[in-house]
């Protein structure tokens, strides 16, 4: 599916300093029953966001109109659990373009990185200052430069770098995903399929 | 160079090595189920694309399916149109397809084995985490998302990195009333649940060896939950008995190729992984988990540990304690127990049954406390019924349900209400897994069972009356 190309995102964040934060959170089960891909963002963060009676829970970070912006910065091992890319959708569909952890569960990252989802690993250490400086001033801008491999405070010039493979930088920066390149080499997976052992 | 089983399976399905990039891997088996293929499909309607190999592709209803009254119409019109977007892609496309009715349809994880889609030496993928289970077979097995479901309809192959290597190994003789479950409760509090993040983990040692297949698929389906790509056990002749015959898995000269092929997976007696660990399995115990990831498990007769003693940020800590509704320093035996739930692709096969069924035979089922023992498979569920099993959960005042993913993650009507506890044999004790506000305790069917015949949560060594059984 293709997606708006990523190149370099300059924006205030919203800060979930909570580790373990598993998909069930990002998107609960009972919400995975469409069979399209649209309105996931109503229900990110579903049980966390809303009480029982739909009204908002005032205390959660994104029902605090202080807070906002396109990326996210979760606590450590953000997107464990279930394969779903509902959760990837819905954080997508909030309007997140970059998800900032110190560590990503594995899938949650694939899948961040097959829809348009930047997923940024910084170091505890950095992923510390990026909530204290948050938490200091809710409109601290962070700019997280994808061609430079860079993730900065902007109010102090604090800056990281971040691993990311150059086949997939190359995808996000130009909007590409897997399927347009598998189907290129169609010949060769047809004429490898004839030799499997099974 | 000497290889590991990994590397071995791995290798054998690589077309193509991207400079920078992952490696082209070739799909064996594609399994998909009603809740993670519908976009996917959509996105081959989009581009106008074909599956390249339908006959390698296997569908299942499971997720959202009813676990009574299977026979009548789906009530909820969501999990009735997802189902029925499954029934006419496949058609559309020409996959095989087991929906609500089907003689084979069950529990995605559960029937692929069952049915020998599952195979030594295989790769398979499925748009569930879980996946992972079928690792038990010395297959590459894992779990995928919806855009890589649209790659593997449309090419027969994913895009990955191929992950660091890591070993397990549990040695030792396992003590009485401690199940594979348990092993595997164990060994993911052991690294938390992001401690085999970045690796396919392989499980050795005389512990695995001396396992079932059903008890090997348990512990592979938890390799997820330690954060893996998965988990695997080279194939034995344990492996090979379980295999042999089945429906689909190869016959005649094409049974003594593909057995020739699983004879040399193995890891070389050289070969390195990145990180190896070592358990004794006699330390081991029945485990139980008090928190709010899989990763917070313990020995059922430990206390619950201080913030301080576990790794992680005390805040999220007490954050999980808080919505379980338990303190630091607590005994787990006693808890009141107020739903049971038997099932899942973790413990919803005949041995989990009958394990359950060992404890409970000749007592009976707590009055407050609400069971539901759901088979994996119409084949568990003939078993169940077959080995006499059911006639002795009936006496003791339990039911059985119909198969299907069930309360694992409430996707269907079993759902546990806000405020409830459950021991659960299923995965995942997240928040609101079972349901929104629901409590879950993971452990295995012997735990389950304590709790279902005493209405708290119950050391199951002490109702070990036939050790025989168990």
């Amino acid at each position: 599916m293709a997606y708006d190309k990523f190149n370099v995102l300059r924006s205030t964040a919203v800060p979930l300093p909570i580790e373990n934060i598993d998909t069930d959170q990002l998107i609960p089960a009972r919400f995975l029953k469409a069979t399209e891909r649209v309105g996931f963002g109503d229900n990110l963060f579903r049980d966390w966001r809303y009480n029982p009676d739909n009204t908002p829970k005032k205390d959660f970070v994104l029902n605090n109109p202080v807070y906002s912006g396109k990326i996210l910065v979760g606590g450590k091992n953000f997107g464990s659990g279930s394969s779903r890319e509902h959760a990837a959708w819905a954080v997508y569909d909030y309007g997140f373009r970059c998800v900032i952890s110190s560590f990503f569960a594995d899938i949650f990252k694939n899948n961040c990185l097959n829809i348009g989802v930047l997923p940024v690993q910084v170091s505890a250490e950095f992923a510390d200052k990026i909530f204290t400086a948050i938490h200091a001033d809710p409109n601290t801008e962070l700019e997280v430069n994808l061609p430079e491999q860079t993730v900065t405070l902007l109010a102090t010039g604090e800056k990281e770098t971040f691993e990311i493979s150059p086949y997939k930088k190359d995808n996000m920066m130009n909007g590409f995903d897997d399927i347009d390149y598998l189907q290129s080499i169609k010949p060769e997976i047809e004429e490898f399929a004839l030799h499997l052992p099974l | 160079m000497s290889k590991t089983l990994f590397d071995k399976v791995w290798d054998t399905h690589v077309v193509r090595k991207i400079e920078g990039g992952p490696d082209v891997l070739f799909i064996d088996r594609h399994l998909i189920h009603e809740v993670t293929s519908p976009v996917a499909f959509l996105g081959l309607k989009s581009r106008g694309i074909k599956v390249l190999y339908p006959e390698r592709t296997f569908a299942t209803a499971d997720h959202n399916t009813p676990t009574i009254n299977q026979h009548l119409p789906v009530a909820d019109p969501l999990s009735a149109n997802q189902l029925k977007a499954l029934e006419s892609n496949s058609n559309e496309y020409g996959i095989s397809h087991w929906g609500l009715g089907h003689q084979k349809n069950g529990i995605v994880h559960v029937v692929g084995p069952e049915y020998g889609i599952t195979q030594p030496g295989a790769t398979i993928v499925c748009g569930d985490s879980h996946t992972s289970t079928h690792g038990a077979f010395g297959a590459i097995a894992f779990g995928i998302g919806t855009s890589e479901v649209e790659m593997v309809l449309s090419t027969q192959c994913i895009m990955q990195p191929k992950p660091k290597k890591m070993r397990i190994n549990v040695n030792g003789k396992l003590g009485l009333g401690v199940t594979p479950k348990d092993v595997a409760l164990f060994i993911i509090s052991q690294l938390s649940t992001s401690g085999a993040t970045g690796y396919f983990v392989e499980y050795a040692g005389d512990v695995f060896e001396n396992m079932t297949m059903e008890g090997r698929m348990t512990v592979c389906n938890l390799s997820i939950e330690m954060g893996a790509r998965g988990g695997m056990i080279a194939p034995d002749e344990t492996t090979i008995n379980y295999v042999k015959g089945r429906e689909f898995s190869p016959k005649g000269e094409a049974w003594d190729k593909a057995l020739a092929y699983y004879k040399t997976l193995k890891t070389d007696a050289d070969a390195v992984f990145d990180k190896e660990l070592t358990f004794d399995g006699s330390k081991i115990e029945p485990m139980i988990t008090y928190g709010t990831n899989p990763g917070m498990g313990m020995g059922i007769s430990q206390d619950i540990p201080d913030a301080a003693q576990v790794e992680g940020g005390a805040e999220t800590y007490a954050k999980s304690l808080n919505y379980m509704g338990f303190s630091e320093g607590d005994h787990m035996i006693g808890k009141k127990v107020d739903f049971v739930f038997v099932g899942s692709c973790t413990n919803g096969r005949i041995e989990d049954f009958r394990a359950f069924t060992s404890i409970v035979k000749g007592k009976h089922k707590a009055d407050d406390v609400t069971v539901w023992l759901v088979p994996g498979s119409h084949i568990v569920e003939a078993q169940i019924k077959e080995e006499g099993l059911l006639d002795i959960l009936t006496e003791a005042g339990f039911t059985l349900r119909q198969p299907g993913c069930s309360a694992c993650l409430a996707m269907n009507d079993d759902k546990i209400p806000a405020g409830k506890y459950a021991v659960s044999t299923s995965n995942r004790n997240f928040e609101g897994r079972q349901g929104p506000g629901s409590r879950t305790m993971l452990a295995s069917p012997l735990v389950a069972a304590a709790a279902a015949v005493t209405g708290v949560v119950t050391d199951p060594r002490t109702l070990i009356e036939n050790e025989e059984l168990v």
